[in-house]
């Protein structure tokens, strides 16, 4: 059933390491990922874990003198990897869109939004001045702005945070690019308007059949957005298949702690679950055996393997490490909520 | 933006106001009054009474200040105690000098740094850079007046390329010729004072490059494919500029604090100079009448910054 053409993004054996006085540490080990037309992929985990650091590897943002990328990240056929500067100024706002999470620092203060959004056609299409800005209004339209026209003549500070993340928006889907990264697209927004915010999102990616990248620690707008969910952990993907057997049938410890310390709103008297320990920093991540070993310390140590391997436990169901089989909770892994 | 001018500008009104009265008690708590030197020791000191109550030196302070207030307001200062001639028409003569000269030295300032600025932060931490901090430690670490004088013996006294006294050549005939000597006697002076200046506007320029390089916009602006040479002057440069633009209206402050160093070690015959002989001849008219100046100066250069910012940072035009 699947084309060839339907894989947008082919993720693998990715390594980005980050130079710490004079060393180079991984923040993102081995990671392989996919991602399909129509499709959302959501990566999740806690701050530190390496989501941002996919996303900017992906478009090829980074300290070009202080990041190592190895691995590949094959864009039809293409690998982004070590991809040269003015090639990547093509696809990057034409085939690959990015939407940042805080909306006023992404927006630059001296310049009408109007103006940031036409740039983007500007260097990708051949459209003159009146068509950009007709485009533009289209666009301001389409992400449901009201008074598209006064809008395009505001400068960011005039916005409010929901309309400045829809220009931000409008700016990464003005060339229809076939992958679209959301780099944790609503932590800044009101909870009102992150509902807004991710419907749009959903509608954009039914209308234009579009991937995207979802990148975010909320595991409510996992649930209520993704189609695929990679869990990731110290810099590594630690459990992988789709939106409903991670939240059903999750097997990987750290995805079953993460969802086990969501608070569950219909049951007021339940004390807040919290995982152990803290992710470690990048410096002092331990490169060898189970990373997450040191936040079950319960579990023997027989249980996880010496160099954890992907599994596919079932169809599209993949799991690092073979700790999951015994794992169980600790009865006394309580905080009493305040 | 026309009423956010217009609203800074009635502002000044209540802070001239409060400046002159400033300088109007500076002025009488200083010693001496109008009859000293000018009158004949032996004349019967009630004779010099009498003419105090004529002058109306006995009237209560605030009827004084508004006498003084009113001839300020008709251009009269008072004569200098030293000179013997109306205070307006002693820096009137003077002010043109210092004028031309802190013109050419804006110019050479900006048209100094601004690049210096540009390459620093553009180059953060490669030679270019380092060698643009190492003449920024020199130019800030030496004084004033020995930059001066050094650069004096260099340039006038080695080299002998430059007039190193006064503002125009008393050889000079006809209108060309004086033009011309007034601005080789500026060069050297101008040169040396924008060095010194040049100093703050580079350093401002660069952290604001090598701040706004990492900023979140500038992401947004690579991540749309926007080539790299276009996100340095549309973007991060746009930005630095800021600061350097706000600059601008309160160089006059410095410019005019600087006037008295560079116009004493030049002699040159400006305001700053006659601001340093004024006080050592204790010429209080021709002081308070600087002091009053100076200080307008300022709240006119503060007003320059304040209207050039809400022109070009759009954030500031609010309301």
């Amino acid at each position: 059933m699947e084309k060839q053409s339907d894989l947008l993004l082919d993720i693998q054996h990715l390594h980005t390491g980050y130079r710490l006085q004079g060393k180079f540490y991984d923040a993102a080990d081995d990671v392989n990922l996919t991602l399909k037309r129509d499709e959302i992929l959501a990566i999740v985990g806690e701050s530190g874990c390496g989501k941002s650091t996919i996303a900017s590897s992906i478009i090829g943002l980074y300290d070009h003198k202080n990041t190592k990328v190895t691995g590949d990240i094959l864009y039809n056929e293409l690998n982004l990897v070590g991809l040269n500067e003015s090639l990547f100024n093509k696809i990057r706002g034409d085939k690959i869109g990015m939407i940042f999470q805080d909306p006023l620092a992404s927006l630059n203060p001296l310049m009408r939004v109007g103006e940031q959004v036409a740039e983007t056609l500007y260097y990708h299409t051949d459209m003159k001045e009146a068509a950009r800005h007709a485009r533009v209004i289209e666009l301001f339209n389409q992400v449901g702005m009201p008074k598209p026209e006064e809008m395009y003549r505001m400068y960011p500070h005039e916005l409010s945070g929901g309309l400045r993340q829809r220009v931000v928006i409008a700016m990464a889907i003005a060339c229809k690019p076939e992958i679209i990264i959301a780099d944790e697209p609503t932590t800044a927004l009101d909870v009102t308007i992150q509902a807004q915010i991710l419907d749009l999102l959903e509608d954009i990616q039914k209308q234009s059949h579009s991937g995207i990248v979802l990148i975010t620690h909320d595991l409510g707008v996992v649930a209520e957005t993704a189609d695929e969910v990679a869990v990731m952990y110290a810099g590594q993907v630690v459990e992988k298949a789709d939106v409903k057997t991670i939240f059903e049938h999750p097997l990987h410890p750290y995805t079953r702690s993460l969802l086990n310390s969501m608070p569950q709103s219909d049951d007021e008297s339940e004390d807040l679950h919290v995982i152990q320990g803290t992710v470690p920093s990048l410096k002092y991540m331990p490169r060898e055996g189970d990373r997450f070993a040191a936040r079950i310390p319960w579990i023997p140590a027989s249980d996880h393997e010496k160099e954890p391997a992907v599994h596919e436990v079932e169809p599209g169901h993949w799991v690092r490490c073979t700790c999951w089989k015994n794992f169980h909770f600790q009865a006394d892994q309580k905080v009493s909520g305040e | 933006m026309w009423k956010t001018v217009l609203r800074r500008v009635l502002v000044m009104i209540p802070q001239l106001l409060i400046l002159s009265f400033l300088v109007f008690v500076l002025a009488k708590m200083m010693p001496g009054d109008p009859f000293t030197g000018q009158i004949n020791p032996n004349l019967d000191p009630k004779q010099i009474i009498r003419l105090k109550h004529e002058l109306g030196l006995y009237d209560p302070v605030p009827v004084q200040y508004t006498r003084w207030l009113v001839n300020l307001f008709h251009g009269d200062l008072g004569q200098s105690y030293i000179q013997k001639v109306p205070v307006t028409s002693l820096i009137a003569d003077r002010a043109v000098n210092t004028f031309w000269l802190s013109l050419l030295t804006t110019v050479l300032t900006y048209v100094l740094a601004v690049p210096m600025g540009i390459i620093a932060g553009r180059h953060q931490d490669e030679w270019q850079d380092q060698g643009i901090q190492i003449f920024n430690y020199i130019t800030f670490a030496i004084p004033g007046f020995v930059f001066y004088i050094l650069g004096i013996w260099l340039f006038g006294f080695v080299l002998g390329w430059f007039p190193i006294t006064g503002s125009v050549s008393a050889s000079a005939s006809g209108f060309w010729e004086v033009v011309g000597s007034r601005f080789y006697h500026m060069v050297l002076p101008a040169l040396l004072f924008s060095l010194i200046t040049t100093t703050s506007i580079v350093q401002y320029l660069r952290t604001g490059i090598v701040d706004n390089k990492v900023e979140d916009y500038v992401r947004t602006a690579r991540s749309k494919g926007v080539p790299e040479n276009v996100v340095f002057d549309k973007h991060i440069l746009r930005n630095s500029l800021l600061p350097i633009a706000a600059f601008m209206g309160t160089t006059i402050t410095d410019l005019l604090g600087g006037s008295m160093i560079i116009e004493s070690v030049f002699s040159y015959p400006g305001m700053g100079k006659l601001f340093l002989d004024s006080i050592s001849e204790r010429d209080y008219t021709t002081l308070t009448a600087l002091i009053l100046l100076f200080g307008i100066l300022t709240l006119v250069g503060n007003l320059l910054s304040d209207i050039i910012m809400s022109i070009i940072d759009p954030r500031i035009r609010i309301q």
